[in-house]
């Protein structure tokens, strides 16, 4: 009967032999096109775009696909080249990625997690698509992103703008071009502050789900610390259509300002109530009435109408930004459709550019390669001054803008005007404050 | 006080679009039989009238502007609307702020022959078959009405502001004695109101004081008997199905300034609507009219931020809470008749 010493020093020596053999194929397949899931083989890779075509954000879905339709035709040579030509990188060459003509399938994530993750799934499964991206809620995109992690596929997100898609439910195969709420509350406060002054009392209405706590946390954060003071904060259900009983309370608790942590029909129906309900023409401690709306979409936005003029909030990008990026992604993509993109449309076309980007430095479509080419790259020229996609929680750090509703627009496109670009430095902030394990990357087959 | 004001007010005018779609649903069901799950999207295709009549009247014809430019630096094409041309600028800017209002004219024709296609080419071939069928056929009908409307108009919410004459809000505290800013109310949400008081009253003297009313009320309550009159009581009652799509449509028209009008509205409001009916008796007029009021206010005092700090979420689920209550106690609704959908 043998007997086995175990040692310490053995131990160690075994476990580091054993990981070392073990992440070996790991490290050989991220240089290869073999050992993870739906390694292209063919002269053609599929991208999956999942948006929402039908519900309520049809019309941003609309956009978004509009873009990476676009990013699919300059990726193969066509049209003439957009963010290409000004992206500070120069891997991209128009002849698809790695050679490969790009194609692509689409599915429908109906603003709805379980039928997002449905579409994403039959995707990968059924389409092969190596890369799976879209979407305009965050709840979507969380629970894309998850899959997409357990599947061993590259998750480009789309529209999402909560805390969490990069915070505490952030993965290592997920990465997220678009601002969060964070980023909008610390480059609106200085701006309300200088607007509206440091003696303020804020009423927060807050849409009942994830990305409207982020957002009052992020608001009611930054502007407490320049001296405003929260009255009341009110969760608001998603499905309300009708504010006014949320609303006509605001003027009794004393409040001067009104934020309406509210996105899409919510943001349209709560600002529209409030308007009609006179709130900005009321002086309350001795001040004028101020409406505050975080998040901006041009979208939403032009259902607003004229309800936005004077108001304050934050975007990602906006179609009038003079920077070079910004004027030839808006030729583009304004001359094949006829009007200028809107920010969902821009942030889906630039994550296409940054995934197909990746994967040629890496040289390879292999999600870790790819997940370790886009890890702390930094990058210019596309449309929001110099980039930077943070390795530690795969979000980008860039200028976010500051804009506010348009008193004389001159077409049904021009909305919102950008009122102060905030640079990098003032959004940025610490990876673990939102908590959060990014995990290993996850390769898949 | 002043919170208790303020919450009634805002209850009239939510239980004024109940009752206004409760009315037009109690009708069908009370002439016809038929339970509609349609009449949510008739709300919908009145709001999508005053879309449509506003976008008529601003039809414009392009001007080049060679002193601007549009977002790719050519000159900016400028739409100069027709009125402008036949009517002068200052007239013509009227005609536009009022397109409304002027749509109330535009949707009633609309709506009744909306109504009567319906009645005349689905519902009718649905009038011997179960409950669950007409349920079936008339929700499957709302979901083609929406889809189609998304599909001309998109799926984002249209602006579609209110005269300006009606803009802001009327001071109720200031007028009443209480402080000055606490009890406002939009000047358009007191016409909601009042237009709806109207409708109901003219559906209600309609009923009453017309001979067409008279022959629609018995054969509501005997249709065989008035059959065996000769009377032609289907045609009557195909009429009235037109004259709930009207007021449904009116419902719908008044309300695009209050909330953007989107392809999804009707059906916002249809499950409310049902447990209106419900609630006010099945088949019964003046019981829908008092339980969208009811329910109405009762939701916007459920809203109040005192009530949900001790009981959160209580403002989504009061309807339903009050509709076990009440047919629990008054199992045919607070004035609902003997028989009705008993068989």
């Amino acid at each position: 009967m043998s007997k086995i010493n175990l040692t310490r020093r053995s131990v160690l020596q075994t476990g580091a032999a054993t990981g070392a053999g073990l992440a070996l194929p790991t490290y050989l397949s991220a240089a290869s096109h073999s050992g993870f899931t739906n390694a292209p083989t063919g002269d053609t890779v599929t991208l999956g775009f999942n948006v929402p075509q039908t519900g309520p954000y049809a019309d941003e879905g609309a956009d978004e696909l509009r873009a990476y339709k676009l990013a699919v035709d300059h990726l193969n040579g066509g049209g003439d080249g957009g963010l290409m030509n000004t992206f500070s990188s120069k891997a991209l060459q128009g002849n698809g990625i790695l050679g490969k003509k790009v194609e692509f399938v689409t599915g429908d994530t109906q603003t709805k997690s379980d039928a997002a993750r449905a579409s994403a799934r039959s995707m990968i499964e059924k389409d092969g698509a190596v890369m799976i991206t879209g979407g305009s809620s965050s709840g979507v995109a969380v629970a894309v992103q998850a899959l997409c992690q357990e599947a061993g596929i590259i998750f480009m997100a789309g529209l999402t703008h909560s805390n969490d898609t990069t915070g505490k439910d952030k993965k290592a195969n997920g990465f997220r071009h678009f601002f969060n709420s964070y980023m909008s509350g610390a480059a609106l406060a200085p701006i309300l502050a200088d607007n509206y002054g440091k003696d303020r009392k804020a009423y927060h209405l807050t849409a009942d789900y994830n990305w409207g706590y982020t957002t009052e946390e992020a608001v009611r954060t930054s502007t407490e610390a320049m001296g405003w003071e929260t009255v009341a904060a009110v969760k608001t259900p998603l499905t309300q259509t009708d504010f006014s009983s949320y609303i006509a309370p605001v003027l009794q608790s004393g409040a001067d300002v009104l934020v309406l942590n509210h996105y899409g029909g919510n943001m349209v129906n709560s600002l529209t109530n409030a308007v009609q309900f006179g709130l900005r023409e009321k002086q309350v401690n001795g001040k004028n009435f101020e409406i505050i709306v975080p998040l901006y979409s041009r979208l939403m936005a032009k259902g607003a109408g004229a309800n936005v003029k004077g108001i304050f909030g934050s975007a990602n990008w906006h179609w009038s930004l003079q920077d070079e990026g910004s004027k030839a992604f808006v030729k583009s993509f304004g001359t094949k459709y006829g009007f200028p993109p809107s920010q969902a449309a821009h942030t889906t076309y630039v994550q296409t550019l940054l995934y197909a980007d990746a994967v040629e430095r890496a040289g390879s479509f292999n999600p870790c390669a790819v997940g370790e080419a886009l890890s702390d790259f930094q990058f210019d020229g596309m449309g929001n001054g110099p980039t930077l996609y943070r390795g530690a929680d795969h979000q980008c750090f860039k200028d976010v803008l500051v804009v506010k509703g348009k008193e004389n627009p001159t077409s049904e496109f021009d909305l919102l005007e950008i009122v102060e670009i905030t640079p990098t430095s003032q959004v940025t902030y610490d990876a673990s404050i939102f908590g959060g394990e990014l995990g290993a990357c996850n390769p898949g087959a | 006080m002043e919170a208790i004001i303020l919450q009634v007010l805002n209850g009239l005018d939510k239980g004024s679009a109940y009752a206004l779609i409760a009315l037009g649903l109690t009708l069908i069901f009370g002439t016809l039989g038929v339970v509609n799950f349609a009449h949510g999207a008739l709300f919908m295709i009145g709001a999508f009238c005053a879309v449509t009549l506003s976008r008529i009247i601003s039809i414009s014809r392009t001007i080049i502007d060679d002193s601007q430019t549009d977002f790719l630096g050519n000159p900016l094409k400028v739409d100069v609307p027709y009125v402008y041309d036949w009517f002068g600028q200052a007239t013509g800017d009227v005609i536009i702020d009022w397109a409304v209002p002027l749509s109330i004219l535009f949707a009633i024709p609309i709506m009744v022959a909306i109504g009567v296609a319906i009645e005349r080419g689905l519902i009718k071939h649905f009038y011997k078959r179960p409950h669950a069928d007409q349920i079936l056929v008339t929700f499957g009908l709302a979901i083609v009405l929406q889809e189609i409307i998304k599909y001309f108009y998109g799926a984002n919410p249209i602006p579609t502001p209110a005269p300006d004459a009606f803009r802001g809000s009327f001071d109720f505290g200031a007028a009443f004695g209480f402080d000055p800013n606490v009890i406002i109310y939009p000047y358009w949400r007191l016409v909601y109101f009042s237009f709806a008081a109207v409708i109901i009253a003219s559906v209600f003297a309609f009923l009453q004081f017309t001979t067409f009313g008279m022959v629609v009320r018995a054969g509501m309550a005997d249709r065989e008997t008035v059959q065996l009159l000769g009377i032609n009581i289907d045609r009557r009652f195909t009429l009235m199905f037109g004259m709930a799509a009207a007021v449904a449509g009116l419902a719908g028209v008044m309300y695009t300034p209050i909330n953007s009008p989107n392809y999804h509205m009707g059906m916002d409001f249809l499950v409310l609507s049902f447990v209106v009916v419900v609630v006010g008796g099945m088949g019964s007029l003046p019981g829908a009219v008092l339980a969208g009021f009811l329910l109405g206010i009762l939701e916007s005092f459920a809203s109040m931020r005192e009530v949900l700090t001790i009981l959160p979420g209580l403002n989504q689920i009061i309807i339903y809470l009050v509709a076990i209550i009440i047919l629990l106690t008054r199992p045919r609704g607070l004035m609902g008749r003997k028989g009705v959908m008993e068989d």
